[in-house]
């Protein structure tokens, strides 16, 4: 197409021939992709919780806290898996650590955000009912709170599905290693296909988290977003 | 890429080779200077030198993100002050959020563009384009009714509304929205490294290739202190160009 001579193989953009040749490989990158996406949030998750709630909590922290995730955010993916790799190894183990790092800010904002975007009223409401300082930042924060968490949430995920591609620095990119091995030998559809899986993927966990956050706060429902 | 890491690469004996890579005064000016001459007689960055490859990598990053300007800064103030098409910027920062760098790299790799800085510069512009167009947009679109109203009651046209009111208004959302694609534009081009392109990541991915971890962690270290000097300054750019009375606004980052 683009001045190839007479003899050069076919190089097409897309085939489904390839889809359904190559299908087992390409379902086990995007097996392992999901699963490495999926397991980064939740640990970032499970790591930002706390680190909001103790934020929030102690105002004084809430500056370095912040502070440390965004100099961890600025660090460019390639460099922090190379800063990891020494000492991690080449793999699954550094490429994690690099995407949890990434989701933390993230999460910890948004979460901070949110648990700080309480109401002041609702506060004194629950206190109020009797609630103590240490649980209203549970029961009835948390409802108050999780707009902005499912947001965090969402772009976390998405930017995640992106980045676990940039593995293939360490060789563990999940779908990247197929674009990465499309390039080496010159075949487009193997590139594609795993651009449009990485795409349709970040599509389908946004969605999910979408329907969830409707589903968990359905007294927002029908209120313009 | 090497599969494992060689077996006893103790963590001291890696920072130890890290520190002599970036001691040694050769890796940063190259075996034969800051250039190479190609084939057809022009030159390029000498791909042995931190320094060559530092200036190849700003040069990079520069290119792209001055691309991006061009196009989504005058377009971004545009749709901003006549407030349309706020929900196809939305569209759009949401899909490059979710295109792997790595992806675009590659199919620009593979099609006529061809391996290289070009493929990394069209990438990386790509990717810079969304913060500078939704900043400029929201800065331009968020200005307050009643301001606009009144510079049009005192007869401003709209030129000099988009011009004069609008701007200044929005000129710190829109430098924090360069400072945002400029430092993920520094952040970016490393990844060239992986399509035959130069920059910093080459001292990376030669180490990787090569099983020199010293130097992948001394090549990791500049690429990231880079991309923090380059944040900071930007964050500097970013207060000088705001107005006194609304730092304090635009304080949060987009």
């Amino acid at each position: 197409m683009y001045g190839q001579g007479m003899d050069a193989a076919p190089n097409p953009w897309f085939s489904w021939d390839y889809v359904e040749r190559n299908w087992d490989e390409v379902s086990d990158r995007l097996v392992i992709h999901t699963t490495l996406t999926l397991q980064a949030v939740l640990i970032a998750l499970a790591i930002a919780f706390p680190l909001a709630v103790l934020a929030r909590r102690i105002p004084r922290l809430a500056g370095p806290i912040t502070g440390v995730s965004g100099v961890l955010y600025t660090i460019p993916s390639f460099a922090l898996f190379g800063l990891l790799a020494p000492f991690t190894g080449i793999g699954r183990t550094t490429v994690l650590i690099g995407l949890v790092a990434y989701a933390l800010l993230v999460l910890v904002r948004n979460i901070l955000v949110g648990l700080q975007g309480v109401d002041r009223d609702v506060i004194d409401a629950a206190r109020g009912v009797g609630y103590s300082p240490c649980e209203c930042s549970s029961p009835s924060s948390l409802p108050n709170a999780l707009p902005s968490i499912i947001a965090g949430l969402r772009i976390a995920t998405v930017s995640t599905v992106a980045l676990v591609t940039v593995g293939v620095v360490v060789g563990y990119g999940g779908l990247g290693q197929l674009m990465f091995r499309g390039l080496q030998s010159d075949y487009r559809a193997q590139i594609m296909t795993a651009t449009l899986l990485c795409l349709a993927l970040a599509l389908l966990l946004d969605l999910v988290l979408a329907l969830a956050g409707r589903w968990a706060t359905p007294w927002l429902r029908g209120r313009a977003s | 890429m090497g599969d494992a890491v060689a077996e006893g690469t103790g963590i001291v004996s890696t920072i130890g080779d890290a520190w002599d890579y970036l001691t040694t005064a050769q890796n940063w000016t190259g075996a034969n200077g800051l250039t190479t001459p190609t084939y057809d007689g022009g030159w390029r960055f000498a791909q042995d030198s931190i320094l060559a490859l530092g200036l190849e990598h700003l040069w990079l990053s520069f290119a792209a993100v001055t691309l991006a300007v061009i196009v989504a800064l005058p377009l971004g103030l545009f749709l901003g002050h006549v407030r349309r098409g706020g929900g196809t910027t939305v569209v759009v920062a949401n899909v490059t959020r979710a295109m792997p760098t790595l992806a675009l790299l590659t199919l620009f790799a593979a099609s006529a563009i061809g391996y290289g800085n070009t493929a990394v510069i069209l990438a990386a512009a790509i990717f810079a384009f969304p913060p500078i167009l939704t900043n400029a947009y929201t800065g331009m679109a968020d200005v307050d009714r009643d301001i606009r109203d009144a510079a049009v009651g005192q007869g401003l046209t709209p030129w000099q509304v988009a011009l004069k009111v609008e701007l200044p208004l929005a000129i710190g959302l829109v430098a924090a929205g360069l400072r945002t694609s400029t430092v993920q534009t520094v952040a970016t081009v490393p990844l060239a490294a992986l399509v035959a392109g130069g920059g910093l990541g080459v001292i990376v991915n030669t180490g990787l290739a090569t099983q020199r971890y010293g130097q992948v962690l001394a090549g990791a270290v500049i690429i990231a202190a880079l991309a923090l000097t380059v944040d900071a300054a930007m964050a500097r750019l970013q207060r000088t160009a705001t107005p006194a009375p609304l730092r304090e606004a635009a304080a949060a980052p987009a």
